[in-house]
């Protein structure tokens, strides 16, 4: 059986992307800055991708900016709100210790040119609070950013609420939305957003594209210079065949958010309930408020390398928070941040499902990670000590 | 291309010498489990060979791989050629570790070196 369990790190391209994207590189493939027929075509497609995906998340066309993907969006909002800020001399930002490191690694370089950020609490559910990002607003912030769903837990955040404080007090509300568009329903005017990035291959789009919405009036600051391309906001020939087919991607799958949704519930708290049969296993983030397709647990005694490799001769594709996965010493800055000691984080487990798993495929998952991690435990002189109580559990 | 060569990966999944001496007269525990990686070896050493040799493991792949070779590498050999044996010949027996796993071939030799030393304590012998 071959699954494939990876889809927070990418997904596959529906058939109809792929159409569309191959279609339009033999078909439409000029320059929509041209001013002859065909050129004008493919700024046609262009224009009409823009007010597809504007749509999908209530929003309007000239509000879309294509990106190459979710990283860039998430530098870009970044940017440009601390380029107003500072004009304001509002120089403080608010955002989360588990986002994503597009957005963490943006803020730390914010942070060497002066600003100053306030890194909220995700609590052992992997949730953050509205209250606090309340009482963490101050009269220099400029910009709240706060993931709209977790790549890793997949724990899906208050956003309107958080949206509702940030309209009150005036400050910008940036949401990395990466892993929420097109698998829950967004809407940027109901849900108080001002700044929202997305990337279309976590949507069975292709890879490197994405897009960033800019609530109108926000001026945006300028990561590539160069032509007049977006509005003169993103320098650069569009990708249009690309953008085309992540226009078709998020049409196509939104369309089925009810009924994925329904399934993918389904089948991932199947997969949990399976899952929590192993002793001294728990599973990271909220149970409910989280991503249908997302399962992620932390095994105790074990390693998430090892787990992975041998998960994969068994034909999962699955993914950890693990070191030895990272390349660096410490396992994932969201298991930390959820309060996970490095010892059990370094055992997680995440399985980020398809729309067409089905009941038979989790069954497989469920005594393939049960009889892996028992094979594993057998000789680990970690679970040894554990068992024979020369080590405590904490799981 | 794969992650890891193909000895690494037969190491990984038929590990050999996998468990636990009850009467070893050598333990050696190195590495922890913050850094995600530990390595316990049990030797069995009599006139200055080592008769057995088994190892626990928790770690990555590499980790598992590289105690798996090392105990191969110094099976049924004289204490004193256990002695010399280095992480730079673990690896190499496994057709190289990617450049950031190579720490799993050192922990590998020091799992050794820490055993051997407990056999010496125990036994008031010196290894030449």
């Amino acid at each position: 059986m071959k699954i494939y369990a990876d889809n927070a790190a990418t997904t596959k391209m529906s058939e109809n992307a792929i159409h569309t994207m191959v279609s339009l590189l033999e078909d439409s493939w000029g320059n929509p800055s041209s001013l002859y027929a065909h050129g004008q075509l493919a700024k046609e497609v262009l224009e009409k991708a823009r007010a597809d995906v504007a749509a999908v998340i209530g929003a309007s066309p000239d509000e879309i900016l294509f990106t190459s993907g979710g990283s860039e969006a998430d530098n870009q909002a970044l940017r440009s709100a601390a380029e107003l800020g500072k004009k304001k001399g509002k120089m403080h930002i608010i955002s989360s210790a588990f986002e994503h490191h597009a957005i963490l690694h943006t803020l730390e370089r914010l942070k060497k040119e002066g600003f100053e950020v306030t890194l909220l609490d995700v609590h052992e559910n992997g949730l953050i609070l509205p209250e606090e990002v309340a009482a963490a607003i101050r009269d220099d912030t400029c910009l709240v950013t706060i993931m709209y769903a977790n790549n890793e837990i997949g724990t899906i955040q208050p956003i309107r609420e958080i949206g509702r404080i940030c309209r009150e007090k005036n400050v910008l509300f940036h949401t990395d939305a990466v892993q929420a568009v097109a698998h829950v329903p967004i809407n940027v005017k109901e849900d108080n957003i001002d700044l929202l990035s997305a990337s279309a291959h976590k949507f069975h789009g292709p890879k490197g594209v994405g897009f960033l919405y800019a609530k109108k009036g926000i001026k945006l600051t300028n990561l590539i210079e160069g032509g007049a391309q977006e509005r003169g906001r993103r320098a650069g020939t569009e990708n249009v065949p690309g953008i085309a087919a992540m226009a078709e991607a998020l049409k196509e799958t939104s369309s089925r958010m009810d009924e994925n949704t329904a399934h993918l519930t389904k089948m991932r708290d199947k997969l949990i309930s399976g899952l929590a049969e192993i002793p001294h296993s728990a599973l990271n983030g909220d149970a409910t408020h989280r991503l249908p397709s997302n399962v992620n647990f932390c095994f105790e005694g074990i390693e998430g390398e090892s787990l992975l490799l041998l998960l994969d001769d068994k034909g999962i594709q699955a993914s950890s928070g693990s070191a030895c996965t990272s390349g660096s010493l410490d396992p994932s800055h969201v298991l930390l941040a959820i309060g996970r000691v490095h010892d059990v984080a370094h055992g997680s487990l995440r399985l980020s499902l398809g729309e067409d798993i089905t009941e038979e495929q989790v069954d497989y998952i469920i005594k393939s990670v049960k009889d892996v991690v028992s094979y594993l435990r057998g000789f680990s002189p970690v679970w040894r000590d554990l068992m024979s109580g020369k080590g405590q559990f904490i799981l | 291309m794969a992650l890891y060569s193909e000895k690494v990966m037969d190491h990984f999944r038929n590990p050999r010498n996998v468990g636990v001496i009850e009467d070893a007269n050598g333990i050696g525990e190195v590495g922890n489990a913050k850094c995600g990686d530990i390595m316990k070896m049990y030797l069995k050493i009599e006139d200055d060979i080592v008769q057995d040799v088994k190892f626990e493991t928790f770690g990555c792949g590499s980790a598992i791989a590289s105690s798996s070779m090392a105990t191969e590498l110094i099976k049924g050999k004289p204490v004193s050629e256990a002695m010399k044996l280095t992480n730079k010949a673990v690896a190499e027996a496994l057709d190289g570790l990617p450049a950031y796993k190579m720490h799993c071939s050192v922990l590998a030799e020091e799992a050794i070196q820490s055993a051997l030393e407990d056999y010496q304590k125990r036994t008031g012998k010196t290894i030449e």
